[in-house]
C-alpha cells in the first residue's frame, strides 16, 4: 500500500478534526480523549465537529445510498479543517480508500471526496508520518502485544507507526504474537451475521495472544478490540485489552475493555 | 445442471465444518503451511511485485481482446491438427466430451486435475454414459474413491488426514496384502502410483485441464507436481483439453511471466515439478503422443462477466493463494462454500456462475480483511468485488429483511446528528446501567450471533460527544479559548 505523504505546506499547528468514530463515541469515549490529548501534545488544534458515522456499515452491506448520504455529511462537517484524524484504521480507511470510489461517478462531489480522502489519517500514522512524533512522553508499566487491525494495515499502511510510538512509552515492553497481521474475525456486521465463524476466528487469535505471554493486547480499532476482549472475557482470560491510544496517553487508571469497573489492578496491564 | 450446489446452506455447512474435529485439525496446519512458503518465495524474488503487475496487465490485455485471441488460438490449434469445440454451458461441454469418447470407442478415460471437470460434473456424466473415468492426480484420486468433491482448488484432498486416506486405500485396494505398512505418506503415494499405472496403460482417452492456453502457438499448458498429467495426455489415443476461455494468454513470453507468479503464489515453489506444453496431435515424426487433440472451451456464464466490474475476476489463474490466506476458509474449509470454487475467489466467481440467488451467502461471509487481495498474483480486488455482490443483493432485495430493517433504522438516526446524539447518549447510559458494573454482557438479545461464543463489552456510559461538549462548556465558563466547534446542531 503506498504511503500517503504529508502535505509540504504543513502548518505548524494544524487544525485537526477528531473523527472520533461511532464505536468510540458510544462505547469507549476515553479513547477519544486519549486521541485528543495525543494530537494536542503534538501541537494540533483539535476540534470535534458534530458527527455520527462514516457510513461504512451501510457501504459494506451494499447500501450505497445510505453510505453516500453519511459520507456527504462527514465531508461537510469537516470541510474547514486541515486534517481529519480517527483512532481507527478501519473508519479512516473507509474515508481514504472508499469515499473516492463512492463518488467516482458524481462530478459535483468527486473532487471534494478525493480532497477529503487525502487529508484523512489514522491516529498513530498521523502522529508519526505527519506530525513527526517519535516520543509520546508517557509511562505505562507492563508487557503488551500488538494486533494489526486489517484495514489499518492493508488500507492505511499502519504497522511501524504504532510500534514506534509504543517503543517510546516508559515502562512498556512490546512482544510480538505469531500472526499479528491475521484478522481477528470481527468484520463489522459479519461478527453477528456469521457469529459462529467469527467466533472460531477470534478463538485462533486469542490463542496466539495467550501464547505470546503478554498480559495485555493492544490494537488501533475498537471493533477488533471489542471482539478480542469479548472472547478473552468469555475464556476467563486475565489478559487486558486496550486501544493503543489509551496506552500512548498513559491512561492506566481506566479499566481495560470488558473488565469490571472496579478492578483497576488489571487496568495496569496485569502488573 | 452442474456440480451439486449446497451454497444456499452455507451457514449450516459452516456449522458442520466447525464441529468436525478431524477437519479442524487439518485446517489448523494451514496457518504454517502454504502462506509461510508463499511469503518466503515472494521475498526471495526482488521483482515479485513487479511480476504481479505484469501478470495483471497481461490478463487485462487478453480479456480486452478476448475475441481476437480466441480466433487466433482456434486457428493455431486447427493448423496443428487439433480441434477446438466451444461449449456455451456445462451440458454442452459434457456432451462434447462424451461424444468424442464415444466416437473413439473408449472405455477407460484417465483424467489430470481439472476444476472445469468439477464445475461441469463430468465424472458422473461419463459414468452414466458408460465410460470409466479415473482421476490420476493423487488428491483427485483419493476424493474419487470417497465420492467427494475437492475442498481446495490446488489441493483437492486438503480436508483429509493421512490416516483417512490409509483407510480408503485399504478399503479399495483389496488385491494388496492387508499387513502392508501405510503409515508414511510416501507409502500412500507409491501405492496410488502402482494402482494408477495400469489405468494409464489401459486408457483410451486422457482429459486434462489447462493452466494456460497460448494464442500465438495454439498450445495448452499444465503444471503438476506428480507428472500424472503427462501420462494422462501422452499415452491414450486422444487428449482432450478441458478449459474455460479466460485461460488464454497471447504469447509464450506472456505464459512464461504468468508461470513465474503461479507456483510461487500457490505452493511457494519457484516452479512446479512438471510444466508441460502440448501443441496439437502426434505428428508423423513424433515418437509418441495422442493421435487426436481436442480442446473444449467452456463459457458457462463467463462472457456475461465481460464488460462488468466482475471482468476482473476473469484474471484469476487458480493458484489458491486467496483461500490459503483467508481466515474464513481456514475456519470452515472448502466444502462449506457449497460449490466447485471455495474461498475468496469462489465467493466472487460462484455467484456469477450459479446466480447470486444461490451463491449470495458467499460474498457476505467475509470479514473484508483484505489478505486475499494482498497476495493475489493478478491483483484481483476480491473484497471490492464481494462488496459489489452485496450491492447487487441489496438492489434486488435479496439482503435478509433483518439486515435491511436494521440498516434502515440505523441510517435514520445516523442521518440526523442531533437525534443520533440523543439516542446514543441514552443508549450508552442504558447499556452501562444494564451491565451493572461488570463491564460486559454475557448475552444480548439483538446480538446473539456475537454473544453465543463471546461476551459483549459494555460501554463506559457516556458518549464522547456529550462529554467533550460538557468539557468545552466548562472551558468556556473558565474563559479559556474554545477549541471545539459544532456541538450545537
Amino acid at each position: 500500500m503506498p504511503q500517503q505523504t504529508a502535505s509540504p505546506k504543513l502548518p505548524q499547528h494544524p487544525r485537526v478534526g477528531l473523527f472520533v468514530t461511532c464505536l468510540v463515541d458510544l462505547m469507549r469515549p476515553s479513547v477519544g480523549f486519549a486521541a485528543a490529548k495525543l494530537l494536542q501534545d503534538a501541537g494540533c488544534h483539535v476540534e470535534v465537529p458534530a458527527q455520527t458515522c462514516c457510513g461504512q456499515p451501510a457501504f459494506n452491506s451494499g447500501d450505497r445510498a445510505t453510505a453516500a448520504d453519511l459520507a456527504r455529511a462527514m465531508i461537510r462537517a469537516f470541510s474547514h479543517l486541515d486534517y481529519v484524524v480517527a483512532p481507527s484504521g478501519s473508519c479512516a480507511g473507509m474515508v481514504r480508500r472508499h469515499y473516492p470510489e463512492l463518488f467516482a461517478d458524481d462530478p459535483d462531489l468527486r473532487g471534494k471526496a478525493n480532497a477529503f480522502a487525502e487529508k484523512t489519517w489514522e491516529l498513530t500514522s498521523f502522529l508519526v508520518d505527519v506530525m513527526g512524533v517519535s516520543d509520546v512522553n508517557a509511562r505505562f508499566e507492563g508487557v503488551a502485544t500488538y494486533h494489526d487491525s486489517c484495514a489499518g494495515l492493508r488500507e492505511m499502511g499502519v504497522q511501524a507507526q504504532p510500534r514506534k510510538l509504543l517503543g517510546s512509552v516508559r515502562g512498556l515492553k512490546l512482544v510480538e504474537m505469531e500472526g499479528s497481521d491475521i484478522c481477528c474475525g470481527f468484520g463489522g456486521t459479519f461478527a453477528v451475521k456469521y457469529g459462529e465463524i467469527s467466533n472460531a476466528i477470534v478463538a485462533e487469535k486469542t490463542a496466539r495472544i495467550t501464547e505470546s505471554g503478554a498480559p495485555m493486547v493492544l490494537a488501533g480499532d475498537l471493533g477488533c478490540l471489542m471482539n478480542m476482549a469479548g472472547k478473552l472475557s468469555r475464556q476467563n482470560s486475565p489478559t487486558a485489552v486496550r486501544h493503543v491510544a489509551e496506552v500512548l496517553a498513559g491512561m492506566d487508571e481506566l479499566p481495560p475493555i470488558a473488565a469490571p469497573a472496579a478492578s483497576s489492578a488489571a487496568g495496569k496491564g496485569g502488573v | 445442471m452442474t456440480a451439486t450446489i449446497t451454497s444456499p446452506a452455507f451457514r449450516e455447512n459452516a456449522h458442520q465444518a466447525l464441529q468436525d474435529k478431524q477437519l479442524q485439525a487439518v485446517l489448523g496446519t494451514m496457518r504454517t503451511g502454504f502462506s509461510v512458503k508463499r511469503a518466503e518465495a515472494a521475498a526471495a524474488l526482488p521483482e515479485f511485485e513487479a511480476l504481479r503487475d505484469s501478470a495483471r496487465d497481461i490478463k487485462n490485455h487478453t480479456l480486452a481482446h478476448l475475441d481476437l485471441y480466441l480466433e487466433q488460438y482456434e486457428a493455431k490449434v486447427t493448423a496443428s491438427g487439433g480441434h477446438v469445440h466451444f461449449a456455451r454451458d456445462a451440458a454442452e461441454a459434457r456432451r462434447i466430451v462424451a461424444d468424442i469418447c464415444r466416437a473413439l470407442g473408449a472405455k477407460t478415460v484417465t483424467k489430470g486435475k481439472s476444476m472445469i471437470s468439477e464445475e461441469i460434473g463430468l465424472n458422473d456424466h461419463l459414468e452414466r454414459e458408460g465410460f470409466t473415468p479415473i482421476e490420476t492426480d493423487l488428491g483427485e484420486y483419493i476424493i474419487q474413491l470417497r465420492h467427494e468433491t475437492p475442498s481446495h482448488i490446488i489441493a483437492p484432498a486438503f480436508h483429509l488426514s493421512a490416516a483417512q486416506v490409509e483407510q480408503d486405500f485399504r478399503r479399495v485396494h483389496t488385491q494388496l496384502p492387508p499387513e502392508r505398512d501405510l503409515s508414511e505418506p510416501v507409502s500412500l503415494l507409491n501405492e496410488a502410483r502402482q494402482a494408477l499405472r495400469q489405468h494409464f496403460l489401459a486408457a483410451d482417452v486422457g482429459i486434462t485441464g489447462a493452466n494456460f492456453l497460448i494464442a500465438e502457438t495454439g498450445t495448452s499448458v499444465i503444471v503438476t507436481n506428480e507428472g500424472n498429467g503427462d501420462l494422462t495426455q501422452t499415452l491414450p489415443k486422444a487428449h482432450i483439453v478441458l478449459a474455460s476461455l479466460e485461460k488464454l494468454v497471447p504469447t509464450l513470453d506472456d505464459c512464461a511471466q504468468m508461470l513465474r507468479v503461479l507456483a510461487r503464489s500457490a505452493t511457494g515453489q519457484d516452479s512446479s515439478v512438471y510444466t508441460t506444453f502440448s501443441t496439437g496431435a502426434r505428428r508423423a515424426s513424433d515418437p509418441d503422443g495422442p493421435g487426436a487433440y481436442h480442446v473444449v472451451l467452456l463459457d458457462n456464464g463467463r462472457t456475461g462477466m465481460l464488460g462488468t466490474s466482475f471482468q476482473e475476476m476473469l484474471r484469476c489463474i487458480r493458484c489458491g493463494a486467496c483461500m490459503n490466506h483467508c481466515p474464513v476458509y481456514q475456519a470452515v474449509g472448502g466444502h462449506a462454500y457449497g460449490w466447485t470454487y471455495p474461498g475468496p475467489m469462489g465467493s466472487v466467481l460462484t455467484p456469477a456462475l450459479i446466480g447470486v440467488e444461490k451463491g449470495g451467502h458467499l460474498p457476505n461471509a467475509s470479514t473484508f480483511c483484505g489478505r486475499c487481495e494482498s497476495v493475489c498474483p493478478v491483483r484481483i480486488p476480491l473484497p471490492k468485488l464481494m462488496r459489489h455482490w452485496r450491492e447487487k443483493e441489496f438492489e434486488r432485495h435479496l439482503t435478509p429483511a433483518t439486515t435491511r430493517s436494521g440498516l434502515a433504522l440505523w441510517g435514520f438516526f445516523a442521518r440526523r446528528p442531533w437525534l443520533y446524539r440523543q439516542a446514543t447518549r441514552l443508549g450508552a447510559a442504558a447499556l452501562a446501567l444494564a451491565a451493572r458494573g461488570k463491564g460486559k454482557f454475557a448475552s444480548l438479545p439483538f446480538a446473539s450471533g456475537w454473544t453465543q461464543g463471546r461476551d459483549f463489552p459494555a460501554p463506559e456510559g457516556r458518549t464522547f460527544q456529550a462529554m467533550w461538549a460538557a468539557q468545552a462548556g466548562k472551558r468556556r465558563l473558565a474563559g479559556a479559548q474554545p477549541d471545539v466547534k459544532g456541538q450545537a446542531q
